[in-house]
């Protein structure tokens, strides 16, 4: 072996070796994933207490899953291209594939108003809201009692001082201090004062909603109170029987019982304002098409929105087309300033423009310029009007997404081969003739995906409809609220209630699936031209 | 003799050559000019009527329909009595963390994707083509219900956090970043990091020292492309924020103008311009490679 003095030797390093788990001392890239890495564990082992206390299994499991998943990947000496995905991967895992899938569950549920969670909790809702003040009891003078975050009552009966919370039933506390009749210091607690309660509503709120068990027992009703100062014992009217399914009026005398479709139903039909969740299979969907309710704006907003999508294509790609053909003219001289304004409606941010159109499609002389400036001063109401809605919303977004088109298209007018427009020169073709026979076709070829997708863009475009016309004007032959210009996602936003009223989890996740196999016929024709898949 | 003769026809020739010139320029291109000035009409004349309802005094209702009749900064003023710049500071915030969020996984992953052959590689990469058609906000009814289960165990992921936000908008991240990285990732010869390779770096050396300087150019419009997306979205933000304080601009200035639109018409167009201002000159700046992005990250 020849060793050559100048040249220092080769540092030992065993490349066996791999640096996931051990510092060699090059560089703090080791010093900075043990840091890293101990955050993730120290987080996910939080997450994981806190999901234990919360009897939260399912996302203690999933918590589980991915500080084991993180710890492995990170710390094999093998693995290494998870390495580089896992962080996307988790998030994409947990807040995309999962979701669609439990779109998909939901969809087979009534979940929504009135079906909120497990039949246990409906049962133990029932029985707070149908609690009565039991006639003749006594009031007992009430302190508001804290301890960390958990509020209480104390109460003073017959001369005992008795303590407890929503979960812990009524206590004797014998240290406590009473005065005027009134316990005014409870050891281990700390009294929370009318000043405080005066002043804070989110407090009130919790005081209102409290209730404390008299004893274990729960027939023996629980201690509420109105005011903050006097307590009185509430009992409950429904009697609920677990081993036969059962809820019982005790005022009455009538029973109801567990259905199928997660409500407790009387014989004569009548049922309880609570249900719970419960698995409908595909009755969502059968809903959506034949309900009264649903099914005639359906059919309207679902050819609507195929509608507004393709026009919104058609008209702004022709717009920008045009556009592209006139101004690719080496003659026209100022071409990039001429450029940079073309596309400033695509530079402003949309759900400004949408907001911004709004005010100027207003029938409202003060701001509604339009009106103003191209109808004489008329009082055009653009955005109330069934058809004028719509004209305006296609309007608009030609106004939004011509320059976008503009651009695709001048890019491709531009990369179009010389040679061949060159070599239909020579053969004689006319301007018309290559324009037909060869830029046409050529420029399809290359903006095809993108009118595709386009068109699933405009068909999920909810900023502008919603921002615009908010779905409106309302159809006026259905109870729903929905209107003329709503498209299917902002149908389905207004359905699932999760901006305010009732909600239908249920249904509007059915609809969203629709969607979903929409959008996917879509992208598998779009696959089919663009043959992308073969690519990869 | 002969030489004045051929003089003057040269001359006759050239001058009607010029007018043949100057008649095809006039029947050719100088429609074009005043076609021009019809669009930039057209494209411009919202712009300037925002920035000039911006400048109303806003005293007077009426009249914001003349274009510039007064100016006055009383509108901009006036936001600072509204949760305005709050709303602008959490937009700005939830941009700026999704950004650079979306730009390290999406770098991250297109690097194991181009440069690495494992198991299960083709069928992911189909797997991203195709969850790379459903938006994301398709399913905004499951991610809400996910957030309220979530936010009982962690708050900080749970509704009405500006964190939960950004965790859900990270979760359309690799879907929609991923292909328009991996085709710019394998642009960069392997032959670069294959050296460094022999040269004993490891693959994290390679990665942070060698391949994500020399692909700069696609994290910048990868994270910006993001930020003005995040920028404008709507119905996740409205969605998972409820409480006022967290709101982002479009959340909050939609509110503005869906009621009480004559009340806040000034507010909302001063406050429009001054958001649409960065986004509208960081656009027109870098239009170039974001036109080059969007168009190729759609068709990949």
């Amino acid at each position: 072996m020849i060793t050559d003095p100048k040249t220092a030797p080769p540092r030992e390093v065993d490349t066996r070796v791999s640096h996931a788990r051990r510092w060699d001392g090059r560089g703090w890239g080791f010093v900075v994933k043990l840091a890293l890495m101990a955050l993730v564990n120290a987080f996910g082992v939080m997450a994981i207490w806190s999901a234990y206390l919360q009897r939260s299994w399912a996302v203690l499991g999933l918590m589980l899953v991915l500080v084991v998943a993180a710890d492995w990947v990170y710390f094999t000496k093998r693995a290494v291209p998870l390495k580089y995905i896992l962080p996307g991967l988790s998030f994409l895992v947990l807040f995309q594939l999962f979701t669609i899938g439990y779109t998909g569950y939901v969809a087979m549920t009534n979940y929504g108003t009135g079906h909120n969670g497990t039949q246990q909790q409906a049962v133990d809702a029932l029985l707070i809201q149908s609690e009565q003040k039991v006639e003749g009891s006594p009031s007992y003078p009430l302190t508001i009692v804290e301890q960390g975050d958990e509020l209480g009552f104390a109460i003073v009966d017959e001369g005992v001082v008795k303590v407890g919370t929503a979960e812990d039933p009524l206590q004797p506390a014998p240290d406590a201090t009473v005065e005027d009749g009134r316990a005014t210091a409870v050891p281990g607690w700390e009294v929370v004062d009318r000043g405080t309660l005066m002043s804070d509503a989110a407090l009130q709120n919790e005081v209102l909603a409290l209730r404390v068990p008299i004893s274990e027992d729960a027939d023996d009703g629980s201690v509420r109170t109105r005011e903050g100062t006097t307590g009185q014992v509430y009992h409950s009217t429904l009697e609920w029987d677990p081993a036969a399914q059962t809820m019982t009026d005790t005022t009455t005398g009538v029973v109801y019982s567990a259905t199928d479709e997660g409500l407790f139903v009387a014989e004569d039909g009548t049922a309880l304002a609570v249900g719970w969740r419960v698995f409908v299979g595909f009755e969502n969907f059968t809903k959506a098409f034949t309900d009264d309710t649903y099914s005639g704006p359906l059919l309207k907003i679902t050819a609507w929105t195929f509608v507004f999508a393709f026009f919104s294509v058609v008209t702004s790609f022709l717009m920008g087309l045009v556009m592209a053909l006139i101004y690719n003219d080496p003659r026209v001289r100022a071409r990039r300033v001429l450029r940079m304004l073309f596309i400033l409606p695509y530079a402003f941010p949309a759900f400004l423009s949408a907001l911004l159109w709004k005010g100027m499609l207003s029938a409202n002389p003060d701001y509604g310029i339009v009106n103003k400036l191209f109808f004489f001063d008329a009082r055009i109401d653009w955005l109330n009007d069934p058809f004028l809605a719509k004209v305006s919303l296609i309007a608009v977004n030609l106004w939004l997404s011509y320059p976008y088109w503009f651009l695709v298209c001048t890019g491709a007018l531009q990369s179009l081969p010389d040679d061949v427009l060159e070599a239909a020169r020579i053969d004689g073709a006319g301007r018309w003739r290559t324009w037909r026979a060869i830029t046409m076709p050529l420029l399809l070829v290359s903006t095809a995906p993108l009118l595709i997708a386009s068109f699933a863009f405009n068909f999920n475009n909810f900023t502008l409809v919603y921002m615009l016309t908010g779905g409106g004007p309302r159809f006026t032959d259905t109870s729903a609220t929905l209107g003329a210009t709503d498209i299917l996602i902002s149908m389905v936003y207004q359905i699932s209630g999760v901006s305010g009223g009732r909600a239908d989890f249920g249904l509007a996740s059915a609809l969203s699936i629709v969607i979903f196999v929409i959008i996917g016929g879509i992208s598998a024709l779009m696959f089919r031209r663009t043959r992308k898949l073969e690519e990869v | 003799m002969s030489a004045v003769i051929t003089e003057t026809v040269m001359e006759r020739n050239e001058a009607m050559r010029t007018r043949s010139r100057r008649r095809r320029w006039i029947t050719e291109v100088s429609w074009k000019y005043l076609l021009a000035i019809v669009i930039v009409g057209y494209a411009v004349f919202p712009l300037v009527y925002v920035l000039s309802a911006s400048l109303a005094s806003s005293g007077t209702l009426t009249g914001s329909t003349e274009l510039f009749r007064s100016i006055s900064s009383a509108n901009y003023k006036a936001l600072n009595t509204t949760m305005f710049w709050t709303w602008a500071g959490n937009s700005l915030v939830i941009g700026t963390v999704t950004a650079i969020g979306s730009v390290l996984m999406g770098a991250a992953a297109a690097y194991a994707f181009s440069r690495y052959r494992f198991y299960g590689r083709r069928g992911s990469l189909t797997g991203l083509l195709v969850i790379q058609m459903f938006p994301q906000m398709l399913a905004f009814i499951s991610i809400f219900l996910l957030l309220i289960a979530l936010g009982n165990v962690i708050p900080a992921l749970g509704l009405d956090s500006k964190l939960g936000l950004v965790a859900v908008y990270l979760g359309g991240a690799l879907g929609t970043n991923t292909f328009l990285m991996y085709g710019f990732f394998n642009s960069v010869p392997r032959e670069l990091d294959e050296a460094a390779k022999i040269d004993g770096a490891t693959h994290a050396q390679i990665y942070w020292g060698i391949i994500l300087r020399l692909v700069t150019p696609i994290l910048a419009v990868v994270g910006l492309l993001s930020f003005i997306s995040t920028f404008g979205e709507f119905i996740l933000a409205r969605v998972i924020l409820t409480s006022e304080d967290n709101w982002t601009l479009a959340v909050g200035m939609y509110g503005w103008v869906s009621d009480q639109l004559s009340a806040n018409w000034g507010l909302f167009a001063a406050g429009a311009v001054i958001a649409a201002l960065p986004v509208l000159i960081l656009f027109l700046f870098t239009q170039k490679y974001i036109v080059g992005g969007l168009t190729s990250g759609s068709v990949k």
